[in-house]
């Protein structure tokens, strides 16, 4: 019987929205109240579906930024210029409307706390809310799990988080880097992308018990994926999630 | 997904429409490739979203894996380019 129970098709549930924060001009936290949400693991997704007054029906995935606290989840969205779903979740959904979501999905591109090993993250752009699920998850466990963070965004202003990370870091065992691709803050002198020397310097090099998650645009993720195989990392300890067809890091 | 030039997520978008169906997350299942016999995780597949459907495709060979087409009435699955797939029973 609880087999059967917990085994069933996934179906659509309507949740809640409770609160809405603004992370960056673009950027906005949504957080959901889902009375029949059944938890997830840092590192789901779950899908939103928009219907139109005429029926019509778009829907699109969500990683999961909260880590499961018992009730109720939060979803970051990065809005996409002319894109259908995102420019609704930024601009005009608020506290109190309704959404329908389907989830948690996804059970490759998690982290649990009882995972052996160093956790390399590498986020690029809106592809910092899967991993700050993560983080979230392993203070909320109180781990001491070493990770470490590299965070691809185009200038300081696009930084999503920006407090939470900072505090994060401030663990002895979470290891903070910026990587600013246009424009860096003041003292920072290195403006560029995520390349092999900087992996070299910033991120755990290759270990047995590595596991390494990238996430970000699709071009962002290739590109780290390979220089990450280049610089000897083994494939099968390379986990990645690609966000959308365009981009580049942001 | 509108996406202007054909390019690829990863076998993890499909979870949401793979669990409308089965009953298991089939994204961390093992699956092997019909076509060159590699064995993979399926999240690590090639998925393109931009096809009437979905789309997965071998990381290494690029033969089409499974196609999921949805229609008003029915959900229709191919999954012939699969020799199978392995999902932990736990
Ligand atoms: C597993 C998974 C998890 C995701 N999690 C998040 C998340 O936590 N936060 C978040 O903001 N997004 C996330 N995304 C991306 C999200 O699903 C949408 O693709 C994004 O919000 C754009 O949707 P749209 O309907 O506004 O644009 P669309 O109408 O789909 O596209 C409009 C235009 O933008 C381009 N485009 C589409 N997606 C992107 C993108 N991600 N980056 C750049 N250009 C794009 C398209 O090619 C098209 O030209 C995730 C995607 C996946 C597959
Ligand atoms: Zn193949």
């Amino acid at each position: 019987m609880e087999r059967t129970a917990l085994r069933r098709r996934l179906t659509w549930q309507v949740g809640t929205v409770t609160e809405i924060r603004q992370e960056t001009a673009t950027a906005r936290t949504i957080v959901v109240d889902l009375p029949d949400w059944p938890g997830h693991l840092a590192g789901q997704h779950l899908d939103v579906r928009l219907t139109a007054p005429d029926g019509y029906r778009a829907s699109r995935s969500y990683s999961i930024a909260s880590a499961w606290s018992g009730q109720g989840i939060e979803l970051t969205v990065e809005q996409v210029p002319d894109g259908e779903v995102s420019p609704y979740l930024v601009e005009v959904l608020k506290a109190g409307d309704p959404l329908e979501v389907r989830g948690p999905v996804g059970g490759w591109f998690v982290w649990k706390p009882e995972q052996p090993g160093p956790v390399q993250l590498i986020g690029g752009g809106s592809g910092i809310v899967p991993l700050m699920a993560m983080l979230r998850a392993h203070a909320a466990e109180g781990s001491t799990t070493p990770v470490r963070l590299l965070y691809s965004v185009r200038r300081p202003a696009s930084v999503i988080y920006v407090d939470g990370l900072k505090e994060l870091a401030a663990s002895d065992d979470v290891d903070l880097t910026f990587v600013y691709t246009r424009e860096a803050p003041p003292g920072e002198p290195r403006v560029g992308r995520i390349d092999a020397d900087l992996l070299q310097e910033k991120a755990f090099a290759p270990d047995d018990e590595l596991t390494t998650y990238v996430c970000g645009p699709t071009p962002f993720v290739e590109a780290v994926a390979d220089l990450l195989v280049a610089g000897g990392h083994d494939p099968s300890r390379i986990r990645t999630e690609r966000f959308g067809p365009t981009g580049g890091p942001r | 997904m509108t996406a202007d030039v054909p390019t690829h997520l990863d076998g993890n978008a499909a979870a949401g429409k793979l669990r409308e169906i089965f009953a298991v997350d089939l994204t961390a299942a093992i699956a092997r490739c019909a076509g060159c016999g590699q064995t993979g995780v399926f999240a690590e597949t090639r998925l393109y979203v931009d096809a009437p459907g979905m789309v997965a495709r071998c990381a290494s060979c690029d033969q089409v894996l499974l196609r999921v087409v949805t229609t008003p009435d029915d959900t229709y699955l191919d999954l012939r380019g699969l020799t199978y797939l392995k999902v932990p029973n736990a």
